[in-house]
């Protein structure tokens, strides 16, 4: 989503995106023309008139689960954005009864939160394991 | 007419065309909403867009995604990245 009409999605898509992927953008490219939604999320510069690079992590049922937020000069990393979805669909899957700790990725060990794990982290659960 | 410069964003320069900038105008002091900030656990504010997707204008509700995942994403404008 940008304030970029649909008319400015379509040429971006076809005449750019659909050069980096096959068959182009799949999901919806939406317009906020006056940053209205951007508003409602926080993350639409007054000043410069354009939205910052924000992303919210909505679940089944519409709860915001998570969101980043930065400064137009500096891209994300999608990668982190897909271990994160993966991340709270195991908890919800679980219904809470597995947490993912620093540095989870699908495979890694999952926590149990709970009266027997209180200080005794450091037991199960090893430093390295927060990074890749 | 125009010149080179850092790109940046369009703003009036405070006058008529062919005449110098007014004093100093004060800072519009409109009171400003109070913005709600969002929340993590708190559910999402709903809102209606309209978009291009695959060859289509559509308009999208974000309650149409219910009991799905979404990744809502905002940019600063087409052409740039993400």
């Amino acid at each position: 989503m940008s304030i970029d009409s649909m008319f400015v999605h379509k040429m971006w898509n076809d005449d750019e995106l659909s050069k980096m992927v096959e068959g182009g953008i799949p999901f919806p490219m939406l317009s906020d023309a006056g940053g209205k939604v951007g508003s409602l999320y926080g993350v639409y510069d007054e000043t410069a008139g354009v939205e910052n690079r924000g992303r919210f992590l909505i679940d089944p049922g519409g709860v915001i689960q998570g969101f980043e937020v930065l400064t137009p000069p500096v891209g994300r990393n999608v990668n982190e954005t897909i271990r994160q979805i993966q991340a709270f669909q195991l908890v919800r899957e679980t219904q809470g009864g597995e947490a993912t700790p620093s540095g989870w990725r699908p495979g890694k060990k999952t926590l149990k939160p709970g009266i027997d794990l209180v200080g005794k982290v450091w037991e199960v659960w090893k430093t390295e394991e927060a990074f890749d | 007419m125009s010149e080179e410069a850092e790109v940046g964003c369009a703003r009036p320069t405070g006058g008529p065309v062919g005449e110098e900038p007014a004093e100093q105008q004060q800072e519009q002091t409109q009171p400003q909403e109070v913005k709600k900030m969002i929340t993590v656990g708190q559910k999402a504010p709903d809102f209606v867009a309209p978009g291009y997707q695959k060859g289509n204008f559509v308009n999208v509700k974000l309650s149409d995604y219910l009991r799905k995942w979404v990744v809502l994403c905002f940019y600063p404008g087409d052409f740039t990245f993400v």
